[in-house]
């Protein structure tokens, strides 16, 4: 599993990808910071919910190739005959994409402590919002991981990535539609933004920690999956 | 070693492997042979782990490839047909990744070192994969199966796109570790699998059509009976005595070739060997045989022989 993460960390930094994608996360990420700064906030919690808006649509940049490469290469034949179980082989990639995730977030640290330098940081909202939008990433990286693992053409599965992270994006949205009261708040339970936002709050809720993790886990679960079938077709 | 059991593999309508069986001893060198197609890379794979079998076993060494997959790959170096390379990595880099890989015990800088001194890739390990040529790539991609130093190697058309002097030091290098591995290669190419092979496997449309040693297989496909010859001498007395030959079934005059010479195919009743005969024909009427050499069968006259001769088993065992 080690060997795989820190091949595919490495090529996230021998290609293009893992830097460009971390300079728009930055830029992205210090525009909106010096938004709030400018009109007298001292909150991060706006620059938080910015975040959950971008960075939904920058993780299929860090997910389009995790699976897809390996199988146009034909390194995949490596992978899956080496005495590495696919739990493994998946577990590797997806903490490589996590850790170039938890690089481009780790700057909002930077931002709360400056901030602090001047006036008082709510730490335990901060953190709160800090792992929501670690588990968000989680969540989203294991729906790309999935998507990649679907295709073997990177460009597919970042722009089917695109899709579904605008659908899911857009998913509470869909709540307003919908007049059943019981659907509605199946929908809501389901929102990403909705479960985000409880977290941006500083309320640490097991349901929503859990929703996150198992979201992710449920998409590593079918990535590997996938991987199984197609030695069976 | 490894034990296949009557494996099948379907992909939709079409059985690209049927009912294949065989073993094969510790320390054997098995050359499996069959055209583009045959179903070599598949039964490889199926073999590897990379893929599962519609029916039938694997065994590597008592593991079940597919019940105890990781104990049983540990056994296995596997090079497929394209190697796995990654372009955008060094060769140090890529070798380094596949001992993490393949989770290997061994001492990691000696190791390398004796695995690239072993396959000649010593001046390239600084290099970017990507910007090696064909033949280094084929190397390098030896190289990954033989990490770990797995008893077991599979190798899919080792030799494919090297040049004559790279295709004979990968020759030569596969009988080596033949003495310490039990290798399995694949190859279109029958003097190739005749030259490291102990045994040969041959399959043509996804089935096994003979197993045996590479000379018992050559005696199978034995062309004796058919020649081609150049002697010096009168066109038509020549061809003459050669058809009068007992046995003969045809010949066939391909003109003057060299001044005074001739060159004539002949063919005689199938395992008739009549090189002999010949010989005393043409001594007899004082014309020397400048050459005779057994007409060469391509590998699709083989698959034909093997497939269409009523006398040969069509599902294995022929030659065995």
């Amino acid at each position: 599993m080690t060997a795989i993460m820190r091949r595919e960390l490495n090529s996230y930094f021998t290609s293009p990808i893992g830097y460009v994608y971390l300079a728009v996360f930055y830029l992205l990420c210090g525009f909106m910071y010096t938004q709030v700064i400018a009109s007298g906030y001292s909150s991060m919690s706006y620059v938080f919910s910015y975040i959950f808006t971008f960075c939904m649509f920058l993780v299929p940049i860090l997910t389009m190739r995790l699976m897809s490469e390996d199988r146009k290469q034909k390194t995949d034949q490596l992978l899956l005959t080496a005495p590495v179980s696919l739990t493994e082989h998946v577990m590797g990639k997806f903490l490589a994409a996590l850790i170039v995730y938890t690089l481009g977030i780790a700057v909002t640290i930077l931002q709360a402590f400056v901030i602090s330098l001047y006036t008082t940081v709510n730490w335990a909202v901060f953190a709160g919002s800090f792992v929501g939008i670690l588990l968000l990433g989680a969540a989203c990286i294991g729906i790309g991981m999935f998507i990649s693992s679907l295709t073997e053409n990177q460009v597919i599965a970042a722009v089917a990535g695109f899709a579904v992270m605008l659908f899911l994006s857009l998913f509470d949205s869909l709540a307003d539609l919908v007049s059943i009261s019981w659907l509605k708040s199946v929908v809501l339970g389901m929102s990403f933004y909705t479960r985000f936002y409880d977290l941006t709050l500083g309320v640490l809720d097991f349901a929503d920690i859990f929703f996150f993790l198992s979201v992710a886990a449920v998409f590593i679960f079918l990535t590997s999956r996938v991987l199984e079938k197609r030695r069976w077709s | 070693m490894i034990e296949v059991n009557h494996l099948v593999k379907q992909y939709g309508v079409k059985r690209a492997v049927d009912d294949i069986s065989f073993e094969v001893e510790k320390g054997e060198i098995l050359g499996f042979l069959g055209p583009n197609g045959a179903g070599k890379s598949t039964t490889m794979n199926i073999i590897t782990g990379y893929l599962s079998a519609t029916e039938g076993t694997v065994t590597i060494d008592g593991h079940e490839i597919l019940d105890d997959p990781t104990a049983a790959k540990k056994l296995i170096g596997y090079l497929p047909e394209f190697p796995p390379l990654y372009p955008d990595m060094t060769v140090n880099e890529y070798l380094e990744f596949v001992f993490d890989l393949k989770k290997v015990a061994l001492p990691k800088k000696a190791h390398l070192d004796e695995i690239c001194g072993l396959v000649r890739v010593d001046d390239v390990r600084g290099r970017l994969i990507k910007n090696l040529s064909k033949g280094y790539k084929q190397r390098v991609g030896l190289a990954e199966a033989l990490i770990g130093n797995p008893e077991v190697l599979i190798l899919d058309e080792p030799t494919v796109g090297l040049d004559p002097k790279q295709i004979i030091e990968i020759r030569t290098l596969v009988k080596k570790l033949g003495e310490s591995h039990t290798v399995i290669l694949s190859s279109h190419i029958l003097p190739e699998v005749q030259a490291v092979c102990e045994r040969v496997i041959v399959i043509n449309h996804g089935l096994l059509v003979a197993d045996g040693r590479p000379d018992e297989l050559s005696r199978e496909l034995s062309s004796d009976h058919k020649l081609t010859l150049r002697v010096e001498g009168p066109e038509k007395k020549v061809a003459n005595a050669l058809a009068s030959i007992g046995g003969m079934e045809k010949v066939v005059q391909l003109g003057e070739r060299e001044p005074g010479c001739f060159d004539f195919t002949v063919e005689a009743e199938s395992g008739n060997d009549i090189r002999r005969s010949v010989f005393r024909a043409m001594a007899s009427g004082g014309w020397p045989i400048l050459s005779m050499r057994s007409s060469e069968l391509s590998l699709e006259d083989i698959f034909l022989q093997l497939t269409e001769d009523p006398t040969t088993d069509n599902k294995g065992g022929a030659g065995k």
